[in-house]
């Protein structure tokens, strides 16, 4: 089955929802450069003699947060409303009148939501390079690993979250209510090296805090975040096939 | 009662295998938390044969959508057999995906997609494919090419669900209440459009809660009532079913008329066996009888000189087919079942 056209006439139809293109590829990027441009106190240098850089703007602890957010957006807040509506729609169900299975159709939209987030997530480390001068990452593997890991155990939340809600509107509910606190564990209102002892606990164990502070020890180059790698891991692993599984098509 | 009898004669004329479509004893249940389950479906058979406007005619709720849902193998049956183009939908839905064009009752794109988009990404799902562009023709869409599914009107809609329906050059297209919504006017003009697409040689299974589609347009159907078979046939044989009966009914211009009419009329019954029965109406006279009892009202009142402003003759519908059938009024919501697409689950 060649699921080509299927995947071109899908992107050109999700470019069309302005809300959903502008949040899920310019919000990161311009949440950081928007920020940055607008507390002074984001683009000082940073006063840590353990850095390994000779000089990082304070927004630098910031960016790995932005990609952690990134990915919590697309996951949480794009791809569920966009699969209970196939199914409120009775897309799914009309596709399984034609030879296109309607899993293919799931299929395609993983694929338009990884690109997007690939998309969304070099513009934020762009952004955040060329305008606030932020340095490259010190181990971009373990960045690449985490954020790889981050993306697998978030998607997997929202197939789930998508899975069972029967309505858009409870999608996207549900979403917003996995997607706040996401946003506190990842570091959005609380930067992680200022984050209180317990909250940073509680987040390590969370798929999208994990992901959050296990980017950071790659960017800046300490040691290797393996209880991180493995939260993310083992939520992927138990959230996936729960998602698969629940993923009502009618 | 002869309907349901011929229903069983005309149910084993065709030998397994000829038909395009062919159910026999069709059940499907569905389960409710705590209570007895639903029948949807408790016995239903009927055979289409290639080239025909076939119906499936009943009250919202008797089983018409779960019956072809069965049949498109989209739904588990839990008793009887379905086969399509000989083929078993139950056993491999994907062995009649090919052929068969769905269109369901419900509007089943992204409010985003074009029409020109929608037509073209379905065709691309089939081996076989139809011209987007002679289809949008066809259904008089070419104007609306570029025009997104959610700003489209309600027969604009319907009419590209059917081609998209038709785009996979189906040799069965099953047209879920395909006029549901649709003003008079673009009802009658989708009809014209089902003839042509019969008479481009795909056989159509029309399912339907109209009584007036079903009879214009089928060549043969079933109707259904509460997940069974009430009747089977032509229209015409189903309606011819009820017996001689036939109906004349009279008006005039005043109380006069009207009164020495009804007086010759009724003076005509007690010698003319071809007519039965002369009873007034609200302010006409109704005279039941024979196939002549047309002739024998005319002659009587000529001969008088009585001169009505209006005779009408009354004929049977598939109305009265179903209340012969059900001993029940027919009503399109008939709360004796739910509605039969909530049990989606």
């Amino acid at each position: 089955m060649n699921t080509g056209p299927l995947l071109t006439t899908e992107t050109k139809v999700w470019l069309r929802d302005p809300a959903a293109v502008f949040f899920a590829l310019v919000f990161p990027a311009l949440l950081l450069v928007g920020l940055g441009l607008v507390i002074p106190d984001f683009r000082n240098p940073m006063e840590d003699p353990g850095l390994p850089w000779d000089s990082a703007p304070n927004v630098t602890v910031w960016l790995p947060t932005m990609l952690a957010l990134a990915v919590a957006t697309i996951s949480l807040t794009t791809m569920p409303v966009q699969f209970a509506t196939f199914r409120e729609k009775g897309v799914l169900r009309r596709l399984a009148t034609t030879p296109m299975p309607p899993r293919n159709l799931i299929g395609a939209h993983l694929v338009i939501n990884v690109v997007a987030l690939l998309v969304a997530a070099s513009a934020a480390v762009v952004g955040g390079m060329t305008i606030l001068d932020v340095p490259f990452a010190v181990n971009p593997l373990v960045v690449l690993l985490c954020f790889v890991l981050a993306t697998t155990a978030m998607f997997s939340l929202g197939l789930l979250v998508a899975a069972r809600a029967d309505r858009a509107s409870a999608a996207s509910g549900i979403g917003m209510l996995i997607y706040f606190p996401s946003l506190l564990f990842s570091g959005v209102w609380v930067p992680i090296p200022v984050m209180p002892e317990w909250m940073a606990q509680i987040a390590k164990y969370t798929p999208i805090g994990a992901a959050s502070q296990g980017m950071l020890a790659g960017w800046f180059g300490d040691d290797f975040p393996l209880t991180q790698v493995l939260v993310m891991a083992a939520w992927t692993a138990v959230l996936f096939p729960l998602g698969v599984k629940l993923f009502r098509w009618t | 009662m002869a309907v349901t009898r011929s229903v069983a004669e005309s149910a084993t004329e065709s030998a397994p295998g000829t038909s395009v479509v062919d159910v026999r004893n069709l059940r499907k249940t569905y389960p409710v938390k705590g209570g007895p389950e639903k029948v949807a479906v408790a016995d239903v058979s009927f055979q289409v044969q290639r080239g025909e406007i076939f119906g499936i005619l009943g009250p919202n709720g008797a089983g018409k959508t779960t019956t072809v849902e069965c049949l498109a193998g989209l739904r588990r049956t839990d008793g009887g057999t379905v086969r399509l183009l000989g083929r078993d939908p139950q056993a491999d839905p994907a062995s009649v995906r090919e052929d068969v064009g769905v269109q369901l009752q419900e509007a089943a794109l992204h409010d985003r997609i074009t029409v020109g988009e929608a037509l073209d990404v379905f065709a691309s799902f089939y081996e076989r494919r139809a011209d987007p562009a002679e289809l949008m023709e066809l259904l008089d869409l070419t104007e609306h090419r570029k025009v997104q599914f959610g700003k489209l009107s309600g027969g604009q809609k319907q009419r590209l669900s059917i081609a998209l329906a038709l785009v996979g050059k189906p040799q069965v297209a099953i047209l879920d209440e395909l006029t549901t919504g649709l003003d008079p006017a673009a009802r009658r003009a989708t009809w014209d459009l089902v003839e042509r697409v019969r008479d481009s040689g795909v056989t159509i299974l029309l399912v339907t809660h109209f009584m007036d589609e079903a009879e214009r347009l089928c060549d043969r159907l079933v109707v259904i009532d509460r997940g069974t078979v009430v009747a089977q046939g032509t229209p015409t044989e189903l309606t011819d079913s009820l017996g001689g009966d036939r109906g004349v009914r009279l008006r005039f211009a005043d109380d006069a008329g009207r009164g020495r009419a009804l007086d010759l009329l009724t003076a005509l019954a007690t010698r003319d066996d071809d007519v039965t029965g002369v009873t007034p109406a609200g302010g006409e006279i109704e005279v039941t009888g024979t196939r002549k009892v047309l002739f024998a009202v005319v002659r009587e009142l000529a001969a008088a000189d009585v001169v009505p402003d209006d005779v009408r003759t009354v004929t049977h519908t598939l109305e009265d087919v179903f209340v012969h059938v059900t001993g029940r009024e027919y009503r399109a919501d008939d709360d004796a079942d739910d509605n039969e697409n909530e049990e989606a689950a």
